[in-house]
């Protein structure tokens, strides 16, 4: 039974609990034995992301403390296991404990691909799903094969929609293009972020998406802030509800 | 020679960790018919052309050309077509080829991937006539195509001094709105004749 | 629309701003948007053309890293060869040199007027005034550039100067310039106007001054690309020739050229090929050729590990064009010669604090990195800028503020919890009005998530015990 220290982002512990409890069941259906380090707060990421490292560095050091000894981490969020994976190393040089960690962190959805392998998940989901690609699980943990490169397609999150029965994915015209969320960008570049952001909406509705999902809540953060103030009747579901056999939201 | 000194003093200041060279020799693209991917490809950039038989072919080829029944002064410089009207020989300024209205040249050889012929101006008194004529007819040797530009690459040697190009279809722009036009600066029209 | 950025203006560009004001105008930056993802569709199609453009790829990326750790000795033996087939090669050290170095070539051979294709060299040295300066016309013979030097502005991208500018502008200005039909606006008509007009200059040129694509080390010779032709009729007519370029530019053999001329148009405009990609092997007979290679500021660059790669750039400007940002607020927001990705990393490296807010113009997406025909890990080397960016103090205070705060919040679970707490109470009790103005940018356009009574790890901790 593997033993998974589960990795929640702190804004989804805040915001969205829901997400939360919906990867504890998932990964608990597969067979983990969870745990949940309460000591664990922030990756650090809108700090790195921001530049300012001085303040991203200590958080960093307290998520190796609190993680290292677990033997995988899973995290329902490519951006958060990105940050651990691909830019610890400039707080780390070379340290061992947090090598043999950064092996150890996985973004869900490739945690259930390739470590748990699974094959079948029971359920049923007959909605119009839009999957949205959020950019740092598909370009940094390569969750999926980018628009930009040449080589054969594939996509983990996809991979797991289409095991429940009744699924429809919508075909967008731009498949992977961001949200425009980006963390501090989507302040600090309030008038493009939102833009980028309900281009990506248009291309959904014209898609005909009647769930937008993703596999990181903050892009969907971003998505559902601009559905809520323009009504738009599309529904937001994380992907780790969807794949747990959570209803649409009213 | 001061700042060539500074320069490279600069750049050997700061060391950069060792790259070696790559091997080029790979399992680049080839086409089962090269010769007509070439015209796909050319067809595509905005040029025409076609496989001839030979010279006479080459002259009924062009005879059928919209350009030729308005073209008044004519360069020829390809063997067994006698088409032309001007004697470049006697040209000794090459601004007094503004008013070329049809050249009609010989090229080295096609390139399959991407419809460019190879040209030089090993024989060709002024290079300008490749850009300055209203419309332009280049003549390869049908045998002479290569797949890829690597295969085209391993054909050219630049011992001496010498001005050489691809042209691959007529000149072109998309600089307003991104709509294609045809005969920006250089020649209106592209054609390419393949000859056996 | 964004007036002419004025190079010499050492005022802070603000991004931000810009791009506030480019987004204003929705049809038109929808216009702009579509405009350039039209363009980013072709290169797909073209880099789908060829199964090996991955290998392609790695390829270019390792011989310019193997070209720029033997950079010295690949700039003299380029020196070596091209003199030795009749060029003649300057050096300079900066922009000034390189505007002095032109200047004096022009001079010597009394030249007046001077017909230049795209460089974007010659861009960054600000060649154009300098040269007006001294009394030396110069027409950029570029269709998109001529049209932006009209209109007195500089290119809004490097390979597309024109892409911010509508045919109804471009039929007005030409209208106005050239006596075209008033109303007038079919690209067509228009480039056949602009044709004609041109076909004067070069006639009449005394000098045409390049950029160069490539210099092969191995035979001496600069490769230019074009489409138009403009490179080539501009130096095929006058005997004097000057080519300008960076010392990136090298490569070490001929046969480089099969790779990067492979993945140049592809990547830059969509197509196999550019129209014309010249070679030139000295000076045409009777006439001269000079080649100016500039460093201004590149030495220090190649210094640098975390951004050497940025040197890798053979300007295919495909990183603007999948850009979302970029796309969204036209060229001009980034305030620089060479906007994009690929501007906010070069930009900062000349002056950090003129240039601060561009590395932070990114949403850290990573296409660019993705599309990048040299593999240059853009989006990495944005957010390693914006680290350099804090660490000289040019971060504003408001910004730097709050990440310390958050900083201190998160490094101590109780107070995470009770900010959480108090923000999630404040978001599901205060009314709107409290929550949304001003001071909240999220909000401006955007509802905050409805938020629950519990967090997850209260929750987790009720569920498990």
């Amino acid at each position: 039974m593997p033993r998974v220290g589960l990795f929640i982002p702190c804004y989804i512990d805040q915001l969205y609990p829901q997400v939360g409890l919906a990867t504890v069941e998932l990964l608990e259906r597969f067979g983990c034995r969870i745990d949940f380090p309460e000591a664990q707060t922030c990756c650090g990421q809108p700090m790195a992301n921001t530049g300012c490292v001085s303040d991203a560095r200590p958080l960093a050091q307290r998520f190796v403390e609190v993680f290292a000894d677990y033997e995988y981490v899973v995290c329902p969020s490519g951006s958060c296991t990105a940050m651990v994976r691909h830019h610890y190393e400039e707080y780390f040089h070379g340290d061992a404990t947090y090598q043999s960690l950064r092996e150890r962190v996985f973004e869900l959805t490739e945690f259930l691909v390739d470590v748990l392998n699974v094959e079948q998940i029971d359920g049923r989901f007959p909605h119009r799903v839009g999957l949205h690609q959020s950019c740092h699980g598909l370009r940094e943990l390569r969750l999926g094969s980018s628009s930009e490169m040449v080589g054969p397609e594939f996509s983990k999150p996809r991979r797991l929609l289409e095991m429940l029965d009744g699924v429809e994915l919508v075909t967008l015209s731009r498949p992977d293009e961001c949200c425009g969320f980006g963390g501090t960008f989507a302040v600090s570049e309030e008038a493009v972020s939102c833009m980028m952001g309900l281009d990506r909406l248009h291309d959904h509705e014209s898609a005909g998406t009647e769930v937008l999902t993703a596999n990181d809540m903050s892009c969907l953060m971003h998505l559902q802030g601009l559905i809520l103030r323009q009504k738009k009747p599309i529904k937001v579901m994380h992907l780790a509800e969807i794949l747990a056999g959570r209803p649409v939201p009213a | 020679m001061s700042s060539k000194a500074d320069i490279l003093a600069r750049i050997r200041r700061n060391p950069t960790p060792a790259a070696p060279l790559p091997e080029l020799e790979e399992a680049w693209i080839t086409y089962p018919d090269p010769v007509a991917h070439f015209f796909e490809v050319l067809t595509s950039v905005g040029g025409q052309g076609q496989a001839v038989s030979n010279g006479d072919g080459a002259a009924d080829a062009i005879r059928q050309l919209p350009c030729l029944a308005d073209a008044r002064r004519i360069v020829c410089r390809v063997e067994g077509v006698a088409l032309g009207n001007v004697d470049l020989a006697a040209v000794a300024d090459p601004h007094d080829l503004a008013d070329i209205d049809l050249a009609i040249l010989p090229a080295e050889f096609a390139v399959a991937e991407n419809g460019a012929v190879w040209v030089t101006d090993r024989g060709l008194p002024h290079r300008v006539l490749y850009f300055i004529t209203q419309h332009l007819v280049l003549v390869v040797p049908r045998r002479e195509i290569v797949h890829n530009l690597h295969e085209a690459y391993r054909r050219l040697k630049f011992e001496e001094p010498g001005y050489g190009l691809f042209i691959s279809g007529p000149s072109k722009t998309a600089d307003i709105e991104q709509s294609l036009v045809i005969g920006a600066h250089g020649p209106r029209s592209l054609t390419v004749l393949l000859c056996d | 629309m964004s007036a002419a950025t004025n190079h010499t203006d050492s005022r802070k560009v603000d991004h931000s701003r810009a791009a506030a004001d480019f987004t204003h105008n929705d049809d038109r930056a929808h216009w702009h948007d579509q405009s350039l993802w039209f363009v980013r569709a072709k290169r797909d199609r073209m880099a789908n053309s060829l199964p090996e453009w991955e290998t392609l790829r790695a390829k270019a990326s390792e011989v310019k890293a193997h070209t720029i750790a033997n950079l010295a000795g690949y700039l003299e033996q380029f020196e070596r060869e091209a003199t030795r087939r009749g060029a003649v090669v300057h050096w300079a050290g900066d922009a000034a040199e390189h505007n002095e170095i032109v200047l004096g070539l022009l001079q010597q051979h009394e030249v007046k007027k001077v017909a230049k294709s795209k460089s974007m060299l010659t861009e960054e040295c600000h060649l154009n005034p300098f040269l007006e300066r001294h009394g030396i016309e110069v027409v950029d013979t570029d269709l998109g550039e001529w049209i932006v030097q009209l209109r007195g502005e500089t290119p809004s991208h490097i390979v597309l100067p024109a892409i911010h500018i509508k045919k109804e502008e471009v039929g007005q200005l030409f209208h106005d310039r050239l006596g075209t039909d008033e109303g007038a606006t079919d690209p067509k008509y228009l480039t056949e106007a602009a044709r004609q007009r041109l076909r004067e200059v070069f006639l009449r040129c005394d000098a045409g001054v390049t950029g160069v694509n490539f210099a092969v080390a191995e035979t001496g010779g600069i490769v230019v690309c074009t489409n138009e032709g403009n490179a080539d009729l501009g130096t095929s007519l006058p005997k004097l020739h000057i080519a300008c370029l960076g010392i990136e530019k090298l490569i070490p053999r001929a046969e480089h050229l099969g790779v990067f001329l492979r993945l140049l148009a592809r990547s830059a405009t969509g197509q196999p090929i550019t129209s014309y990609s010249a070679h030139f092997h000295g000076p045409r007979p009777g006439g001269e050729l000079h080649i100016v290679l500039v460093d201004n500021g590149r030495s220090e660059i190649l210094g640098s590990d975390d951004f050497r790669r940025s040197l890798h750039c053979i300007r295919c400007g495909a990183c603007m064009n999948t850009c979302p940002v970029y796309r969204r607020s036209g060229g001009h927001s980034y305030g620089a010669t060479v906007p994009g990705p690929i501007g906010s990393i070069l930009n900062p490296a000349r002056d950090s604090k003129k240039y601060a807010t561009l590395p932070y113009a990114c949403s850290l997406c990573a296409s660019c990195t993705d599309v990048c025909p040299v593999k240059i890990n853009l989006h990495e080397q944005l957010y390693t800028w914006r680290r350099e960016i804090v660490r000289a103090g040019h971060l504003s205070w408001t910004k730097r503020l709050s990440m310390r705060i958050g900083g201190a919040v998160l490094r101590r679970p109780w107070l995470y919890n009770l900010v959480g707490g108090v923000g999630r109470w404040s978001l599901r009790w205060l009314p709107r009005l409290l929550i949304y103005g001003p001071w909240n940018p999220w909000g401006k356009q955007r509802d905050l998530p409805p938020a629950p009574s519990k967090s997850f790890r209260q929750q987790y901790r009720r569920r498990q015990s």
